[in-house]
């Protein structure tokens, strides 16, 4: 019952989110509440996530996360060997960047036909999110399992033949090798 | 080229004889040493530093190659516990390794590495293996006659064998999704499954120079070394650690000349041992007889 009012909620916020530019210089606080992620949501439930609760732990310092945040200058200085002109950033979305479609040919082969690209060891949207999640939530010894963050949908268990399609349970020992 | 070269040997040496084969032999050993890998050919690199033994790789693996159903569900990481092989059933598997010194193990994904020179083809002798120029190694099961000789030469032990076939055993192993996706284009079932891009999709040469690059950009945190870069000729797949490979399972002293070298000179030989000695040694054994079956012929005559 409490599902359905749930996902058409997610459904609004991320039509919301697909269809909002951010054209302002973003101020602390001024990020959106919560941030649905469901651009790669198969096997697991989209992830609900709570940016504003995140925006509190981080003393609202963009950077934290995002590597930068709107409309001020990039202050890595390994970024700043080549973006020292580039001024303020116009681009804060994950997605913004990191290519969904990270290993496609399509992609393969644009980033091989530019000579001028310096980021061709960019990490996809997938890595993207879990690299950066998962290595601060083991820092901050908070629950870091797959389904403290997204709960696994039954093509899902299907996958990971778990839950309904876990194998029975047998004491003999597993066969195969050598 | 080279291959053009060595038959063209082949040839030469069963026409002029033994003495002049062991003559241009080394030559030709030398010459068909420099074959680096197809230039177009694709690899995945593996950086261990990222890698949190989820086991997705295996569960889409199995989905991905119709094997047979675990044994265990894929969340289950208390096969971990154990060091694993590939099998017939399970062409990757993740094994865990405590690192000395380090509050964090490490994980490493097996499977095949797709060698550039692959010892398990050069020892096929019913050519079921192929080194396609994508990359990956496959093999044809129709021909195999189960032999099993491509698992004593593969220097990683990753070739298996379906011996739960009565009647038809063959040889499993990892083909780097060939069939259904590196044919188009398109990454191994283990690559898109990866939550953390442990693995890296790409061609070859290209991955070589991001490993590089990942190492200069953060040399504490990395081993400057590649494995597979150079290790026994190099192959597609290849890795990068935070510690020592010996200590990541990997063998560090299989050295950086293919299998191939090892056993070519030899096998180049037994087509000529083949061929001319049974001619040549029936012939000496005519000569040497000659006169006693002469001697045989006078006296039934007398």
């Amino acid at each position: 019952m409490e599902q359905i009012p749930r996902n058409l909620l997610s459904t609004i916020l991320a039509m919301l989110l697909c269809f909002t530019s951010y054209s302002t210089i973003a101020l602390a606080g001024e990020g959106p509440d919560e941030v649905v992620i469901d651009s790669l949501a198969q096997l697991y439930e989209p992830v609900i996530f709570d940016h504003a609760m995140h925006e509190e732990v981080t003393e609202s310092n963009c950077a934290v996360c995002h590597h930068h945040t709107l409309g001020t200058k990039i202050e890595d200085e390994n970024c700043l060997r080549c973006h020292a002109e580039s001024g303020g950033t116009d681009e804060i979305s994950c997605q913004g960047c990191h290519a969904g479609n990270r290993f496609e040919a399509e992609y393969l082969n644009r980033i091989d036909a530019d000579n001028t690209l310096f980021h061709r060891d960019k990490v996809g949207l997938k890595a993207a999110f879990h690299i950066r999640c998962m290595n601060c939530h083991e820092e901050m010894g908070v629950a870091n399992g797959c389904q403290d963050c997204h709960v696994r949908t039954d093509a899902g268990d299907k996958f990971f033949h778990a839950g309904h399609y876990a194998p029975p349970k047998s004491d003999k020992p597993t066969s195969g090798g050598h | 080229m080279k291959t053009m070269n060595r038959r063209k040997f082949l040839k030469g040496s069963l026409l002029g004889g033994a003495a002049a084969s062991v003559i241009g032999k080394s030559k030709n050993a030398a010459a068909s040493a420099t074959f680096g890998g197809y230039p177009e050919a694709m690899g995945v690199l593996v950086d261990l530093t990222r890698c949190v033994g989820c086991r997705s790789c295996e569960a889409a693996c199995n989905k991905e190659q119709g094997l047979p159903n675990p044994a265990q569900p894929f969340d289950d990481l208390s096969v971990l516990d154990h060091e694993r092989r590939t099998s017939e059933g399970a062409y990757t598997v993740v094994n865990r390794y405590e690192i000395p010194g380090q509050d964090h193990p490490l994980f490493r994904k097996i499977q095949c590495n797709h060698c550039n020179e692959p010892a398990c083809l050069t020892s096929c002798f019913v050519k079921a293996y192929t080194k396609t120029p994508e990359g990956a190694v496959i093999y044809d099961p129709t021909v195999c006659v189960g032999c099993r000789t491509c698992m004593v030469a593969c220097p990683f032990y990753v070739p298996a064998y379906s011996y739960s076939s009565v009647l038809n055993p063959v040889i499993k192993k990892c083909i780097f999704c060939y069939d259904t996706r590196l044919k188009f284009g398109r990454p191994p079932a283990c690559v898109e499954a990866c939550p953390r891009e442990v693995l890296t999709f790409g061609r070859r040469q290209d991955l070589i120079k991001i490993g590089h690059q990942r190492i200069r950009n953060y040399p504490d945190l990395y081993e400057d070394h590649i494995y597979g870069e150079n290790e026994v000729g190099g192959t597609s797949w290849m890795y990068l650690s935070s510690a020592p490979f010996d200590q990541v399972g990997f063998d560090t002293g299989l050295g950086t000349e293919p299998i191939l070298s090892y056993v070519k000179e030899f096998l180049t030989v037994v087509p000529m041992v083949l061929t001319i000695w049974p001619a040549l040694f029936a012939g000496f054994h005519l000569l040497a007889t000659r006169k006693d079956a002469q001697k045989k012929e006078e006296k039934s005559e007398k």
